[in-house]
């Protein structure tokens, strides 16, 4: 009897160890990130992030401005967001309350095949397919521009907007939608003016979610944006954004060289930006109930 | 009554746009299956690359993305299921508990490229195991650990409460009952819902960039210090460095089939699979 108390108290301090390491891993991840960016903060400063060029590489003077890669992400998550809006909210309310229940078993699982894409085959398609159709279509000297990786991001995140949503508007008590419908409001009335406002924290918070996820790819913005580390906020331009940078450029760089640090840099601020987008969202679907 | 007609035209509107998501994803699948399986014979897939990928197969590129998959399973299962059993067995409501929790979330939005990095800094230079397989399971499993937590729990929850009262109420000790009478009805839910997890990590491209891909590498790795290729660098190479990516293009849709293939194997075949357990152990 003893010794099955002593085993019980081992298997439990086991277990707890092991749940210890996300946090351990969270923790290392900053730890590192830091360590790696620290000597460019030490050496040019964090007042060279500020620069307005990117230029990493040059025989005159080498600038490290995020402003163009911070413009190019933030143009490439706006194009993408608005995009991803219409098609996850209209797709979610279609999915959880006017599929039929067979469609539905169709759909979802359909949709989920998106998100298991790897997000290279879809770079690779935008490459070969869609970029040459974006240009045909709007005369373009490139195809290879924001609104064609937007188009792909969008893509991308639209299954996890959809899943989130649906079970945000799922989460609604039946009791608003049968108060709503005795009163005499129609179908569409009902899910329009009920249904959806009670569930629009947990679609807002989706949004964030599926934000997230755009602003921290990589593949498809490096194959299909372009590239060009200018400032603009045009659609049609070629973009280059955070993460695209650091996989084009830290195969090239020496390790411990002052562009290998502002790399690192870059990867930080990526880091805060999708922590915080990620903190907010998960409070809101917490707020109001609606985690899975 | 009067709205009718304007009812039925923002329920088709709504329709309509959902039917567009599946006629696109419907059209991406179709264009890479129509001009990918012309390129794909015997060759393809257990030949070695030759003159830097443009001719040959992709063997070593299965291969290494198989030996990422095992590597990442390997470290990531264990550590992922665990953490699910604390969290859901033993874990009260304290502030660490709500700490692990706010790091697994904190975990699954962690860009890839970030999660590259790391793996760069920590495992490739300061571990000093190089760019390796080692490295490169090791960044994986960090990026898939809060996936595989959530899907365990999930399994675990489904298991009826009563299973474990009847257990400890006959005097078995907590772990006794997990042990016996926990574990084995949720393991079957825990494996699946991690797979469909794993299987999106196989075709991540940005994590394995910094830690472990070789563009060209015509052999098979022999230690877990070896770098290798891996299917879906191989075709990000292929189709965006190569000095004629026009004329390797069969093989740029060979290698985006197999790897569409994997990947949607794997996760489909887990979905199949749970809806199958839960028809199974339906309480």
């Amino acid at each position: 009897m003893k010794l099955q108390a002593w085993k019980d108290k081992a298997v439990k301090l086991l277990l707890l160890g092991a749940a210890s390491t996300s946090i351990l891993v969270v923790l290392l991840i900053f730890l590192f990130l830091g360590r790696e960016a620290f000597p460019f903060l030490k050496e040019p400063g964090i007042k060279a992030l500020f620069d307005t060029r990117w230029i990493p590489v040059s025989f005159q003077k080498v600038r490290f401005g995020l402003l163009p890669l911070f413009t190019g992400s933030l143009l490439i998550t706006g194009l993408a967001t608005l995009i991803t809006i219409p098609f996850s909210v209209f797709g979610a309310i279609y999915i959880a309350e006017m599929a039929r229940p067979a469609e539905r078993e169709f759909l979802k699982p359909f949709i989920e095949i998106l998100a298991a894409i790897p997000s290279v085959v879809l770079g690779f398609f935008g490459l070969i397919v869609l970029a040459p159709l974006v240009k045909s279509i709007f005369h373009l000297y490139s195809g290879l521009n924001a609104f064609t990786g937007a188009l792909l991001l969008a893509l991308m995140a639209i299954p996890t907007v959809i899943s989130i949503s649906e079970d945000a508007i799922r989460s609604v008590p039946i009791s608003y939608k049968n108060a709503s419908l005795a009163l005499g409001a129609s179908e569409l009335q009902t899910i329009l003016r009920v249904t959806v406002p009670a569930a629009l924290p947990g679609i807002i918070a989706a949004v964030m979610l599926g934000m997230g996820r755009i602003i921290g790819e990589t593949m498809v913005v490096l194959m299909v944006t372009g590239n060009a580390g200018i400032v603009t906020l045009m659609p049609f331009e070629s973009v280059r954004t955070m993460t695209a940078t650091i996989a084009a450029e830290m195969g090239e760089v020496s390790f411990g060289s002052i562009h290998y640090s502002a790399l690192f840099c870059v990867g930080v601020v990526l880091l805060l930006i999708t922590f915080g987008l990620n903190l907010v969202s998960q409070r809101v679907l917490k707020k109001y109930g609606m985690m899975q | 009554m009067k709205n009718r007609p304007f009812e039925i035209l923002i329920k088709n509107l709504l329709r309509a746009t959902t039917y567009c998501i599946v006629i696109f994803i419907g059209y991406i699948l179709f264009d890479i299956i129509r001009k990918g399986l012309p390129a794909i014979n015997w060759e393809f897939i257990s030949g070695f690359p030759r003159k830097s990928g443009s001719e040959g197969g992709i063997f070593p590129a299965i291969v290494g993305t198989l030996y990422l998959l095992f590597g990442t399973m390997l470290t990531a299962l264990p550590l992922g299921i665990a953490s699910a059993v604390y969290l859901s067995e033993y874990a009260r409501q304290t502030l660490f508990t709500r700490s692990i929790r706010l790091a697994i979330i904190t975990l699954a939005g962690v860009p890839s490229i970030v999660f590259g990095l790391f793996g760069l800094g920590m495992f490739v230079i300061f571990f000093g195991f190089g760019a390796s397989i080692l490295a490169g399971s090791l960044t994986l499993a960090c990026m898939v650990l809060p996936t595989i937590i959530v899907a365990s729990e999930e399994a675990l929850r489904a298991v009826p409460q009563s299973l474990r009262e009847g257990s400890l109420a006959l005097g078995a000790t907590q772990w006794q009952t997990i042990w016996k009478n926990v574990l084995p009805y949720s393991l079957s839910g825990m494996l699946t819902g991690s797979i469909l997890g794993i299987g999106r990590a196989a075709g991540e491209t940005a994590p394995i960039l910094l830690t472990v891909a070789a563009f060209f590498l015509p052999k098979l790795p022999q230690s877990i210090f070896d770098q290798v290729m891996a299917l879906p660098y191989h075709l990000y190479i292929l189709a965006t460095q190569h000095p004629e990516a026009h004329k390797v293009r069969p093989l740029q849709y060979g290698t985006a089939l197999v790897l569409l293939a994997l990947v949607i194997s794997l996760s489909s075949g887990a979905m199949l699979l749970r809806s199958y357990f839960r028809r199974k152990y339906r309480w």
